[in-house]
């Protein structure tokens, strides 16, 4: 049982750390501010997401692994909204020039 | 090597190199960005040094508030007139000079230890049941060290007067001139309604937490200052003119309840900022509480600026 949790974690981990290197990627390579955006948003939502479940088995009880996932949320909702806000702000330059 | 101390010298060379982009950028902008980056890094590497309370200082005041703070300060930069003096190189290379000096005298403390490095740690811990806190940090700050937070409290609240005396006569009194976003019934007016009753939650239970955990007055304050802030930038409230009374009170309220407390150690206790047996915690509870607040209060004023307005 513990060697399967501890599978599932370096899967999820593995995965995660997969999706940063991956928007990492988007962010430097992509040709314009939007499209970095999205980069972003996949390593907000998925990476730090498959982080998260990841080290679910390991938590520090209930209460650990709630703050996990409540730090998840936080970062989600965080994420939305700046991107958006920066997206604003940059269709809104757009339209000026 | 294990794959930690990889991570450790990896996390050493990023400080190096965003440390370096901050002093070599050459928009002002671009080297507050570095210098937040450099600060969130540097949280990182306090975790890895197991000091979490220097950590979160670290992350909320180096990171976050200076560089909300300095990010006001390069959009005034621009939107001044621009300077036409160059700083000649004379200047320049005294800067660079004694900046290698205090770099050169940190370095050689840092490589050259003596054989026995004094601490005083062993007799904190020691002592620290007297205090009833289950937290080392806060026993230093609160018992060992009073006086040193105290005024750490009162050179904030000069800080403030320093900022506040920017502003033009006509407008004392007046409101801050923070620079609110524009459109309403944006997304971060949605924000700004959803995050500052789990901020100030947050912000209260580090203040609580800091007695026994990693946590305390500064970084508490700083997060109840930063969700003032949101609903300011966001529309939802105006900046308060800065001559409320409960404004000023809000301010004074942790220095004087910590004066008070201390003043009243000398009569209960024999010494200034001792706290008589028994009633320890719950004193530096009570202190905690008030600094976290006037910590909001301040840090939220300084990052609204000088005053700009007269008040209708």
């Amino acid at each position: 049982m513990d060697l399967a949790l501890d599978l599932f974690t370096v899967a999820a981990l593995s995965a995660g750390a997969l999706f940063f290197l991956a928007g990492t990627v988007g962010l430097i390579r992509f040709p314009d501010p939007l499209t970095r955006l999205h980069a972003l948003t996949k390593v907000d939502n998925l990476g730090l997401g498959l982080v998260v479940v990841g080290l679910l088995p390991h938590a520090n009880g209930l209460v650990g692994a709630l703050k996990l996932v409540s730090i998840w949320l936080l970062v989600q909702l965080s994420g939305a909204i700046v991107t958006q806000l920066i997206a604003g702000a940059i269709r809104e330059r757009g339209h000026r020039e | 090597m294990t794959i930690l101390s990889f991570t450790d010298v990896g996390l050493v060379l990023l400080v190096l190199v965003i440390g370096a982009s901050t002093i070599f950028a050459r928009e002002a902008f671009d080297a507050v960005i570095a210098f937040v980056v450099y600060g969130l890094l540097l949280a990182i590497v306090w975790v890895r040094l197991s000091a979490i309370d220097v950590a979160l200082t670290e992350a909320a005041i180096g990171g976050g508030m200076t560089g909300t703070l300095l990010l006001g300060a390069a959009a005034r930069l621009r939107s001044a007139e621009p300077d036409s003096a160059r700083i000649g190189l004379a200047v320049r290379l005294a800067a660079a000079f004694f900046c290698a000096l205090v770099a050169a005298g940190l370095a050689g403390a840092l490589l050259l230890p003596p054989s026995v490095i004094p601490t005083l740690a062993p007799t904190v811990m020691e002592n620290l049941v007297h205090t009833g806190l289950g937290n080392p940090v806060a026993g230093v700050l609160f018992a060992y060290r009073a006086l040193d937070t105290m005024l750490e409290k009162v050179v904030l609240l000069l800080a403030l007067l320093g900022v506040w005396s920017l502003a033009p006569n006509s407008a004392w009194n007046g409101i801050p001139g923070l620079r609110v976003y524009e459109r309403p019934n944006s997304t971060l007016t949605f924000l700004a309604q959803l995050l500052p009753p789990l901020g100030i939650v947050v912000g209260f239970y580090m203040c609580w937490v800091g007695a026994n955990a990693p946590g305390g007055a500064f970084q508490g304050g700083t997060i109840l200052a930063a969700m003032w802030l949101l609903v300011i930038i966001a529309r939802l409230e105006k900046a308060p003119s800065i001559g409320q009374p409960w404004l000023r009170i809000g301010l004074v309220l942790g220095p004087v309840v910590f004066l008070a407390v201390g003043l009243a150690g000398l009569v209960l206790a024999n010494a200034f900022l001792a706290y008589p047996p028994g009633y320890a915690k719950p004193l530096i509870v009570a202190i905690e509480v008030a600094l976290t607040i006037s910590i909001a209060v301040a840090l939220a004023m300084l990052a609204a600026g000088p005053p700009e307005q007269v008040q209708q």
